[in-house]
């Protein structure tokens, strides 16, 4: 099983399926840290910069894996600031605007359901790297996903206005369910062998997760308008141009110098 | 035959043995109004002045030009909002609740500090703020680590070990720009022209003209004064700069061999009274931004304490 693993195998696999986790990491960590000093208390500061700062790690590792399987000496900050919008590989899910708190916090539980699943099951991957980072990502998904549920919950349960935020909330980011599970050529080949997870099969425990929460939050699972498509192949909403033009900045504007 | 109560001149007396013994004084002991007064105003300007730090220093965050710095960065604010929180904490011993204090910041009945009201124009300045502001605040804070009040003295210990990292930081990130390209050399010392004087304001007027000093002195709230912690930190930093190859915006300074510190020319007060009293580049933006984002908020923190009502959530959010 681990033959198949190596180094030549695969590799351009490996890398893309590396830059779509990095990517959904580093693109979620951006959108957090817009919430500096802005949050509601002074404990939800505290706490989306924590879940940031995790994010943040967990795209360093994935991009400097993805890196190295590619070959070609591209590091983090190359990967990270000189891609364009068509070569991020991120959910649509996590580009999409803060919104309100409650638009961040369904953001961020649906995606923590998601994300804590990914990396339960990559615990178990051939490949001794990723396995490595589905065993630390992992925890890290657990807390986020017990903070955002738990602000799902309160919400949800709250008052009229806070219900009907994030409802509303729910119904605008429920599109962007059904890309998390969509699997690929890449994915299939990577789950044969038996470096990858195969994100369809994921489903049937995202909903079960989701649904308790709803129960709790007396809200109820709605009906997608539309389905968000090709975000791992590059096809991105308009909201992802505006967030890197930000990010890239500042480092594009210097170019080979060192921070 | 019962004993009479203690009378005020007493307790007065009694309070001021057990500070003249360095004995660290806590909520449950009898403490003068007055010293209740003074120790609250200094912990919640101390706590806004975290709060309120939060967004020139934020302002780089989703721009940081590289994911390294970019999670320092974030690192750094995240401990800002947890000195926030402790500071709170400790005014709180006082009888006042967190709400309360963040009124008073927005009605302006209570300030924080001064340097905030600068703005951070390039990258630059985040390597300012930390090398030079968080400098001069460990200087402040090291030596409040000794104050008489425990529950600020105790936040003051924690502080000041995550500063003495941030400060760190700073001077690294100066190094690095120092050492780059023509432009990012440029950056850097434009930062320190433009944060020099305002840093050396954070220590308060001159000990003649500060009005709080010799009661904060009487009472070991302060323990060092004013002049003497800009001496301080002035002679810390000029080897420092040297040492990043900046210079520093003052052709006074040099070092006086009788004094054994260095000398420096006059600081601009009347620029200080003028931002203090609000006449500053961003204190407008500063206080919008944080009455904003609590208004915001709002709704939020209705919905929290209706959950913790509903459920008898016994943690509920504090506001």
């Amino acid at each position: 099983m681990t033959a198949a693993t190596g180094p030549a195998v695969g590799a351009a696999d490996r890398c893309a399926y590396a830059l779509r986790l990095g990517d959904d990491a580093l693109v979620l960590a951006q959108r957090l840290t817009e919430w500096s000093a802005h949050a509601p208390t002074l404990e939800e500061d505290l706490a989306l910069e924590n879940i940031a700062l995790d994010l943040l790690g967990q795209a360093r590792h994935l991009l400097t894996y993805a890196g190295a399987a590619e070959g070609q000496g591209r590091d983090e900050d190359r990967l990270a600031y000189w891609r364009d919008d068509g070569e991020f590989c991120n959910l649509q899910l996590v580009e999409q605007p803060n919104g309100d708190f409650a638009a961040t916090m369904v953001r961020q539980w649906l995606f923590s359901t998601y994300q804590r699943l990914l990396y339960l099951a990559l615990r178990a991957s051939a490949d001794p790297d990723l396995s490595a980072i589905g065993e630390r990502g992992a925890k890290e998904a657990a807390y986020h996903l017990d903070h955002a549920a738990n602000w799902v919950r309160r919400l949800g349960d709250g008052t009229e206005e806070s219900h009907r935020r994030t409802e509303a909330a729910l119904l605008g980011l429920w599109p962007f369910v059904a890309e998390m599970f969509s699997g690929d050529a890449v994915e299939a080949r990577l789950v044969a062998a038996g470096v990858a997870v195969d994100g369809r099969a994921l489903r049937p425990a995202f909903d079960a997760a989701v649904d308790a929460v709803l129960a709790e939050a007396t809200l109820s699972r709605p009906e997608a308008a539309f389905t968000a498509r090709g975000g791992r192949s590059g096809h991105h909403t308009e909201h992802l141009g505006h967030l890197l033009a930000e990010m890239q900045h500042l480092h594009r504007s210097h170019p080979g110098a060192s921070w | 035959m019962a004993q009479e109560a203690p009378g005020e001149d007493q307790r007065a007396a009694g309070f001021q043995a057990l500070v003249d013994a360095d004995h660290r004084l806590e909520p449950r002991d009898w403490l003068p109004d007055r010293y209740r007064s003074m120790v609250l105003r200094q912990i919640a300007q101390h706590a806004h002045s975290e709060v309120i730090g939060m967004q020139p220093e934020g302002n780089w965050i989703t721009r940081a030009p590289s994911l390294r710095r970019k999670a320092i960065l974030l690192a750094k604010v995240q401990d800002e909002a947890g000195h926030g929180l402790y500071l709170y904490a400790a005014a709180e011993t006082l009888g006042v609740a967190r709400e309360e204090l963040v009124a008073r910041l927005h009605d302006g009945r209570q300030k924080y500090s001064s340097i905030f009201n600068y703005p951070t124009r390039t990258w630059a300045d985040v390597g300012a703020i930390g090398w030079l502001v968080d400098g001069a605040a460990i200087t402040n804070q090291l030596a409040l680590t000794r104050t008489s009040y425990g529950p600020y003295a105790r936040a003051m210990v924690r502080i000041c070990r995550e500063e003495s990292f941030h400060q760190r930081q700073g001077f690294e990130l100066l190094w690095a720009l120092a050492r780059g390209t023509e432009a990012q050399r440029r950056m850097a010392q434009d930062a320190v022209d433009r944060w020099w004087w305002p840093t050396l304001m954070m220590f308060g007027p001159p000990d003649a003209r500060s009005p709080h000093t010799a009661q904060s002195m009487a009472w070991r709230i302060k323990r060092v004064s004013n002049d003497e912690l800009r001496q301080r930190f002035v002679d810390m930093a000029v080897p420092q700069a040297a040492a990043l190859g900046l210079t520093l915006p003052d052709p006074e300074l040099r070092w006086n061999a009788d004094r054994g510190h260095h000398d420096f020319g006059p600081i601009d007060w009347e620029e200080f009274q003028r931002v203090v009293g609000g006449d500053g580049p961003c204190n407008a933006e500063r206080l919008r931004v944080h009455r904003a984002a609590h208004d915001d908020g709002a709704w939020v923190r209705a919905a929290a304490a209706a959950f913790a009502a509903k459920h008898r959530d016994p943690v509920a959010v504090p506001a």
